[in-house]
């Protein structure tokens, strides 16, 4: 147990004092500025706000400057100013459906209505290091073509249509709010999902990558992948309609997995859900695999003990700032907590001892 | 008037707040006015669907800075901004009041039609650069098909 401690505040201080010249670095370097880190380190500024729970790029990327790079602790700094926002209210659900994509892929169908977008990817670049980077100059205009104004239909509907995958049932019920009441297990998927979604990115991706190797396998394919803008209403209480209140950038991940049916439902596909802030795909499918595992029991699967199965073990491992708040916390001053643990242990030989010596003379 | 509201309520909340800020020195001089609410910063709740098309579940927040006010003439202005810029939910419910007034076919020109054209440009840029990353994959022929 932490003990709390008195004295030390000018170490302290001067330990502050030096946290902020090493943060500056060597001053002959220009410093970097916020709307530089919002900018040029965007996926760093979206996972901030995925995991701090708070859609604000350039309060993301100042915590990011705050916290030296460190992602965690500028995750930390977001949640701690989040909890002192007072709450105007909740807005509308957002629409994934009416996104405007970047970014729109399939890897189930070739030939999805609305086509497939690339965006601005990673993938298929060959992940070699780009000494041009390190020269300055601007990079080339990216090119454009003629945008059709053709929808982009979920994939998932073309299955649903058939009946081949299992439905979703919309419903207006508001959906609990962990960051309002203590988690409890069951959770349910509301919980679960909003969890998931601010879960941290390595621990959420381990877990997705367990089922993958066997550890509670549901043989996934990304239906669908999209990112892109979608507007944000809210309901004004002083007006009694909803306006639109401003724009969020997501990353939306369907899954379809096989099933094989069970004693109340035919066999057909059912689906894994990620939804996340910001351009953070990785995230995303990893959400949808690890929300599909945990919907074993709902689908009338067996529990194989596989971990990415267990609810309480995920969700209650998943948040990195609960995660670290509880393992740094052990580095803080346990003086008195040790004393005792010391004291037992010298009590505990000096008996054993004595023991030992009556028998060597017996 | 609500439907038309809700659409120069969202045009003003979504504008860059530089873009606004100089939309509305356009206008020349303001009328005064009174606050019923000073700028305040907030947070909303942001959900999604399950499946995309599911029941609820919590996203995450956004910040949200709303205020309102009255002018010296009466009407009352409303806003509730994305962000955290005070200026900007000012601004947002001045013209807001404003449209409510004999001004509003000034606020409608120099302020609201430029915003909605910006927005449905930088919109356009982006939906054009996506179109030129629109790929058709083909399925290779397998040996064994051959």
């Amino acid at each position: 147990m932490y003990v709390a401690v008195k004295g030390g505040e000018r170490a302290i201080d001067a330990a502050h004092e030096w946290l902020a010249e090493e943060r500056r670095g060597d001053v002959s370097v220009p410093e970097l500025s916020v709307a530089q880190i919002r900018e040029q380190m965007a996926l760093a500024v979206n996972r901030v706000m995925a995991e701090g729970s708070l859609y604000d790029p350039d309060l993301a990327a100042l915590a990011i400057k705050q916290a030296r790079g460190d992602l965690i602790e500028a995750i930390f700094l977001i949640r701690a100013y989040r909890t002192t926002l007072p709450r105007f209210g909740s807005a509308e659900p957002v629409e994934t459906g009416e996104m405007a994509c970047d970014r729109r892929i399939s890897a189930t169908f070739k030939d999805a209505p609305g086509g497939q977008v690339l965006g601005p990817t990673f993938d298929y670049t060959h992940r070699l290091i780009d000494f041009a980077l390190a020269a300055e100059g601007e990079p080339p205009a990216a090119r454009e073509a003629l945008a059709e104004e053709a929808p982009m239909p979920r994939v998932t509907e073309m299955l649903s249509r058939d009946g081949l995958i299992q439905q979703e049932q919309a419903s207006d019920e508001v959906p609990p709010d962990l960051t309002r009441a203590p988690l409890e297990f069951p959770a349910g998927r509301p919980l679960r999902l909003q969890a998931l979604t601010r879960g941290d990115e390595g621990f959420v991706l381990s877990m997705a990558y367990s089922t993958q190797r066997g550890y509670g396998r549901n043989h996934p394919f990304v239906g669908e992948l999209r990112i892109g803008a979608v507007p944000v209403e809210m309901e004004i209480p002083e007006l009694g309609f909803s306006v639109e209140i401003g724009e969020v950038v997501l990353t939306e991940c369907e899954t379809v997995n096989q099933f094989t049916g069970s004693k109340t439902e035919p066999p057909q596909f059912t689906r894994g859900y990620g939804l996340v802030f910001g351009q953070t795909e990785r995230k995303a499918i990893s959400m949808a695999l690890v929300d599909r595992a945990l919907r074993w029991e709902e689908l009338g699967e067996d529990n194989l003990g596989a971990p990415a199965q267990d609810e309480e073990f995920v969700i209650a491992h998943s948040d990195n700032i609960q995660a670290t708040g509880f393992l740094e916390h052990i580095k803080l001053p346990h003086y008195v907590d040790f004393q005792a643990e010391l004291e037992l242990v010298r009590k505990l030989r000096a008996e054993a001892m004595a023991g030992q010596q009556q028998e060597a003379a017996e | 008037m609500s439907e038309e509201r809700k659409t120069w309520m969202g045009t003003l909340a979504t504008a860059k707040p530089a873009a606004l800020k100089a939309a509305v020195d356009t206008l020349g001089a303001l009328p005064g006015f009174s606050w019923l609410r000073r700028p305040e910063v907030g947070g909303v709740m942001v959900p999604g669907r399950m499946g995309g098309t599911g029941a609820a579940f919590n996203l995450g927040e956004i910040t949200v800075t709303r205020c309102a006010l009255k002018l010296e003439s009466g009407e009352v202005g409303h806003a509730y901004v994305q962000g955290r810029d005070k200026a900007h939910a000012e601004r947002a419910a001045l013209c807001d009041a404003l449209m409510q007034t004999g001004r509003a076919d000034d606020v409608r020109r120099l302020v609201l039609t430029p915003l909605a054209a910006a927005r449905a440009e930088a919109r356009k840029a982006r939906a054009a650069r996506a179109a030129a990353t629109k790929v058709e994959f083909f399925t290779m022929v397998r040996g064994e098909d051959a």
